[in-house]
């Protein structure tokens, strides 16, 4: 066999990496804030907000592609303000895949961090104000580091998801290869093309890919529970 | 002076405390659990928010009316029950995470000072995960010091901890005390700790100040339910004035006289707390002859009050200022025909040295 996969087939997994990157970045940025209120709010909102955020994991993706569309599109609230700025519109762009992977492994990023969060108890807090630090500094200094190994599972499984999605990712980006055709997409292509070998190269590389994306999370993580 | 003034109420609960304390020694906050001592305390650090409150340290306001200073910009020490250190910091990261954050010009307590006071020397380089219950409490109250704050609040930081490890930490706070210049207010609901560091007590009793002043003044009060407990008793600040070599024995003059207590190692001169308890002083109405008891004061009866069924508490005023009490059966008081205002003869069998 002289190359396992082709020039397409690496342009896909590139493409899969560096939206499962920026996501994860995006989806740290945005699920911190989400999950630090969720974790202390005694607001009436919490069960709506985390029910909210929690849809994802239930909903099949082509709901929320689909609503994900018409908002996007030129009509859309999203599409209107995408509009506005001069970014012209998000589905079938990289940019769209982005937001919409963000809104899709949320709660795979908020819910560690929110276990992680809630694991601090308040007096931790309250010991960093009473020795000075704002509440700002205290995030840094005392709740980063206490909730480590949560954004490491919260990382670890925003990317592995993003890597994972198939459903969002036809609905919003379509089949457009460099820009939308990651690597679940190319693998469907193949089949559809009864390229068989192809897809199994690139199924049993992303079935390697997450198994040992997953191992150390689990491995370190029940050692973690066991004490 | 340190003013404050707070009114707080919960489902079941309110606080409602208007109270000047002197701004130097340690103040005890006592009272049963339930009477709202931590929540004043968390109150006067800003831990617990009021509306309409008042708290003036010296000259400074941290909270009047509208006003409220946050909790990390006040210059307060707050050592909570349970040790609360960062478990991802070294003791020494530990120690330093407060001074780190006070402008270097405002750090009066120096490390080596915090370290040397504490006894932290060994302890330095470990982890917290490691330390027992009383050495985790020594760093955080070495932790708050080195902040160099203008009041060190702590909240019953040994009950927490086994009887040996409290043992071990009340000569700590002793020392603090002496040697630090820093107000301290000392929530606690132990007699024996109260008696023992006390400069100034202030008692709580459902969430109202019930009393307060000098220890001696107010721990035998006949009106407080600390005359009542099994260990009531007076505080007396002694002086050293000499040692019986051959006996093996220390005298402690006070205003009131003098008590003969089994050798100490305090130099002639050095001021000694004593602990007088109230069921081991007896009254006699003459001076008591052939009598194995060596300290007899004269007093005068200033209140008697009856304790349970069988037994009357007595006020007794020896010197000018100081105060004893007395715990005696119904029966010898009406054998004797005790009164007040009768002159008498205390006889004090034993003294518990504090300090």
């Amino acid at each position: 066999m002289e190359s396992a996969f082709s020039t397409a087939d690496l342009s896909a997994i590139w493409l899969t990496f560096k939206l499962a990157a920026v996501v994860t970045i995006i989806l740290l940025l945005v699920g911190t804030p989400i999950a630090w209120w969720l974790a202390r709010t005694r607001s009436w909102w919490k069960g709506p907000v985390s029910a909210a955020v929690a849809l994802p994991i239930v909903l099949p993706p082509t709901v929320i592609g689909f609503y994900l569309l018409v908002a996007m599109g030129p009509s859309g609230p999203l599409g209107h303000l995408t509009q506005f700025f001069g970014m012209g519109l998000l589905p079938f762009t990289f940019s769209g895949l982005v937001v919409a992977s963000v809104f899709y492994s949320l709660p795979f990023v908020v819910q560690p961090l929110q276990n992680a969060f809630e694991a601090i108890p308040e007096r931790a807090l309250e010991t960093a104000a009473t020795l000075r630090a704002s509440a700002l500094d205290t995030f840094f200094s005392v709740v980063l580091p206490l909730a480590k190994p949560g954004f490491l599972t919260a990382s670890v499984l925003g990317f592995a998801h993003t890597v994972g999605e198939f459903g969002v990712v036809l609905m919003i980006g379509g089949n457009i290869p460099n820009q939308t055709r990651v690597v679940s997409v190319q693998i469907y292509d193949h089949v559809e093309a009864m390229e068989y070998a192809q897809a199994h190269w690139l199924s049993a590389g992303m079935l390697l890919f997450a198994f040992l994306l997953l191992l150390p999370l689990y491995t370190f993580g029940s050692k973690g529970r066991r004490k | 002076m340190i003013a404050a003034r707070f009114k707080l109420a919960y489902a079941g609960f309110a606080l409602d405390v208007d109270l000047q304390i002197p701004a130097r020694g340690i103040t005890a906050l006592f009272g049963p659990s339930g009477s709202g001592k931590t929540t004043l305390l968390r109150c006067i650090a800003g831990l617990e928010r009021t509306t309409n409150g008042l708290l003036r340290i010296h000259d400074e306001v941290w909270q009047d009316g509208a006003k409220f200073l946050p909790v990390h910009r006040r210059s307060l020490g707050y050592v909570f029950q349970e040790a609360s250190l960062f478990p991802h910091l070294s003791v020494r990261r530990n120690l330093e995470y407060g001074m780190r954050r006070i402008p270097p010009a405002q750090r009066k307590v120096q490390p080596e000072q915090v370290v040397d006071l504490m006894g932290l020397g060994k302890l330095i380089e470990r982890d917290p995960a490691h330390l027992s219950g009383g050495e985790r409490q020594r760093v955080a109250i070495g932790r708050a010091l080195l902040t160099s704050p203008r009041l060190l609040l702590m909240d019953e930081p040994l009950s927490a901890l086994d009887v040996a490890s409290r043992q071990e930490i009340l000569p700590y706070l002793e020392r603090l005390h002496g040697e630090l210049e820093i107000p301290v207010i000392h929530v606690s609901h132990a007699l024996d700790e109260v008696a023992r560091l006390a400069d100034n007590v202030v008692m709580l009793e459902r969430g109202r100040v019930i009393a307060s002043g000098a220890p001696n003044e107010i721990l035998t009060r006949l009106d407080l339910p600390t005359a009542h407990l099994d260990n009531a008793g007076a505080v007396i600040e002694t002086a050293v004035a000499t040692h019986d070599e051959a006996y093996h024995l220390t005298r402690l003059d006070f205003s009131g006289g003098c008590l003969w207590v089994s050798k100490v190692e305090h130099d002639v001169g050095s001021v000694v707390r004593a602990r007088v308890l109230a069921r081991d002083v007896s009254i006699a109405t003459a001076v008591p002859q052939g009598s194995s008891i060596t300290n007899i004061l004269a007093a005068r009866i200033t209140g008697i009050q009856e304790e349970g069924q069988d037994r009357v508490n007595l006020r007794l005023a020896v010197g000018g200022e100081h105060m004893l009490l007395s715990r005696i059966t119904r029966r010898s008081r009406d054998q004797l025909g005790l009164a007040v205002g009768m002159e008498i003869f205390a006889q004090v069998k034993s003294v518990a040295l504090l300090a």
